[in-house]
């Protein structure tokens, strides 16, 4: 399929890499020169790790459900839940860096380039992917002292399945900016993805929990993609793998994608409009 | 150079994996089997502590409680407490084979260093019962508090130590003459001892009191009193119940009953180094003989704990029957 698309076009496979690293390279350094987003990124989940979670420890009790294989307590419950927050904001970030390379003109630059507009935007979500990554294994690093403590080999397990949900969490960020106009309506973000999509989840509490105590509520729980990342991450850092919600992840990153993709296409989609009527 | 580097610590992780797997798989844990009492559904559950599954449930009468292997592995003794008698099972066959006559609610036993004789407190009648384990039959009675349940026997023998819950009493017995010697009050509630193996020391818990008492057996006095408190747990639920110290005494693991935690206790300054979350009510447990394990047995989650005791961490939880009290293992 690649190498149809690259005679088509003329690329070859070291070019696509070049364009990837070259993307990649760029979200790094970005990422490297605004410490402050890094260490909000880190205080974010570690709030909810000290403060939210050492409250709570004794009032809900969680009893054993796989992956686990013993009690645990509640700050190692929601670890994985706080991962996949992490990977949450950061999608939801970058596509706020979208939104200002597009007012600044830089996403124009970007999507000039005579490479395949689907692998510009695969590239972007792939170096963003990776930057959420290196923020994961910093909260783990600082959870490890805290006494959650994962096997080793979820350590190494847990990359693939960090790469499927930041991909998944990332291209519905895409697809968000596709339809923000301006900088200022991140806010709206906040209040009516990440918040809802984050506690409509198993990453807070186990949904035998929820399901207990209200059925519409577990309904809207199993159906909400954050749900199944937060389950991937959990069962791939104790060293298993949750085929179930890995279809689900990979499903969900395959139809945000898409829409990503035909969103930023200027023959149909939704930026070329926005751009006429912001111009 | 970028994308070798990140092959090179990819592959390296990988690796690291399988060696750690290779190690695992080359030096399996050793296997014994843990006996476990479920006091409600009336059966002893016998759980394989290498594959950490239960393999078989025992019928027994009702009530079974304090539960022991004999010395050479062979047989394993459980209180029948509302059957008023010590039921024996023939651990190579895993069924009831005989019984004992331990006098009217037997709830806790121990049987001497030496393997001979069996003490068991019954716990109606404040009186501690005498058992010759080569007879088969009673050949002592000793009166002590009300409501006796804890029982320890010291490394030589010659003492065995008897807690009376209701008169919050130990009360120090000469194994020779059956007679009380000396009499320690302890701090409200007490429900269980346990010497170090080099008899220096008696660990007692009070469940009231929520304390463990250090106490000095020559002397037969307290010598230090060790308190728990546990982040986000009312004081009120720690009620500090079994005791089990290592061989080298160097380690001790007090079940805090309601507050599912096992306290781990620095043998020598008797600080406690950590608090294991474990099911509900954790009552009793007992080390693998080659002490890898603990298996304490969780009285409201119907399940046995394994705390890995080299890394004192928690390692898994095994479903047994309602209401499991106490756990005995021997090689299998």
């Amino acid at each position: 399929m690649k190498t149809a698309a690259s005679a088509e076009r003329g690329f070859t496979l070291a070019q696509y890499l070049t364009c990837l690293i070259g993307i990649v390279r760029r979200e790094a350094l970005r990422f490297l020169h605004q410490r402050e987003r890094f260490i909000s990124a880190l205080v974010r989940p570690l709030v909810w790790l000290f403060i939210f979670a050492a409250g709570f420890r004794q009032t809900l009790g969680v009893s054993i459900i796989p992956p686990y294989e013993t009690y645990v307590l509640y700050e190692v419950y929601i670890a994985p839940g706080l991962i996949a927050m992490i990977q949450l904001f950061n999608g939801m970030q970058s596509s706020l860096t979208m939104v200002y390379d597009r007012e600044t003109g830089g996403i124009r630059t970007l999507l000039v380039s005579p490479f395949p507009r689907a692998w510009l935007l695969a590239s972007k979500l792939l170096a963003g992917t990776l930057v959420s990554i290196l923020q994961v294994y910093a909260f783990l690093l600082i959870a490890w002292f805290w006494d959650i403590e994962a096997p080793p080999v979820g350590y190494f397990l847990i990359i693939p399945a960090l790469l499927v949900s930041g991909m998944m969490l990332g291209s519905l960020g895409m697809l968000i900016s596709s339809v923000i106009r301006q900088l200022e309506n991140f806010a709206g973000v906040m209040n009516f993805v990440i918040f809802p999509m984050f506690f409509a989840s198993s990453a807070l509490y186990p949904l035998w929990r929820i399901k207990e105590s209200s059925l519409p509520l577990y309904d809207i729980c199993q159906v909400n993609p954050f749900t199944h990342a937060t389950e991937l991450i959990r069962f791939a850092l104790y060293g298993q793998i949750d085929w179930a919600a890995l279809a689900i992840v990979v499903a969900f990153g395959f139809l945000f994608m898409t829409g990503a993709i035909l969103a930023y296409d200027p023959a149909r989609g939704l930026l070329p409009r926005r751009g006429q009527a912001a111009g | 150079m970028q994308a070798a580097i990140v092959n090179r610590l990819f592959l390296g992780g990988i690796g690291a994996g399988l060696l750690s797997f290779a190690v695992l798989a080359a030096f399996p844990a050793e296997a014994y089997l843990a006996f476990v009492s479920n006091e409600k559904s009336n059966s002893v559950s016998v759980v394989d502590t290498d594959k950490m599954t239960t393999i078989k449930t025992i019928p027994t009468g009702q009530r079974p409680r304090g539960i022991a292997a004999s010395k050479d592995g062979a047989l394993v003794y459980v209180a029948l407490g509302d059957d008023d008698t010590i039921s024996i099972i023939d651990t190579k066959a895993l069924r009831v084979v005989g019984e004992l006559p331990s006098g009217e609610d037997p709830e806790q036993f121990v049987i001497s260093p030496n393997g001979k004789t069996l003490y068991v407190a019954n716990e109606n009648d404040a009186a501690v019962t005498v058992i010759d384990l080569a007879t088969r039959g009673a050949i002592g009675r000793i009166s002590v508090g009300v409501e006796p349940e804890g029982m320890a026997v010291s490394p030589d023998s010659a003492t065995l130590i008897c807690t009376s819950e209701t008169t919050s009493m130990a009360h120090f017995i000469d194994a020779a003459s059956h007679q009380v010697v000396a009499n320690l009050l302890l701090p409200s509630r007490p429900r269980f001892s346990a010497y170090k193996s080099d008899g220096s020391e008696l660990w007692a818990t009070s469940e009231i009191g929520g304390v463990l008492s250090i106490i000095d057996p020559a002397a037969h006095k307290i010598k230090e009193t060790v308190s728990f408190e546990i982040p986000g747990v009312r004081r009120e639920l720690i009620q500090p119940v079994g005791v089990n110290l290592t061989k080298d005494g160097k380690l001790g693991f007090i079940s805090l009953g309601p507050a599912n935690r096992v306290a781990v206790v620095d043998g020598r300054t008797h600080n406690v180094l950590k608090y294991l979350l474990v099911g509900q009510r954790v009552w009793h447990g007992e080390f693998t003989p080659d002490e890898k394990y603990l298996v304490v047995a969780n009285g409201l989650t119907n399940d046995v704990s394994f705390i890995d005791v080299a890394a004192l961490k928690v390692v898994k939880s095994v479903q047994v029957g309602e209401l499991p009290w106490g756990v005995a293992i021997l090689p299998q």
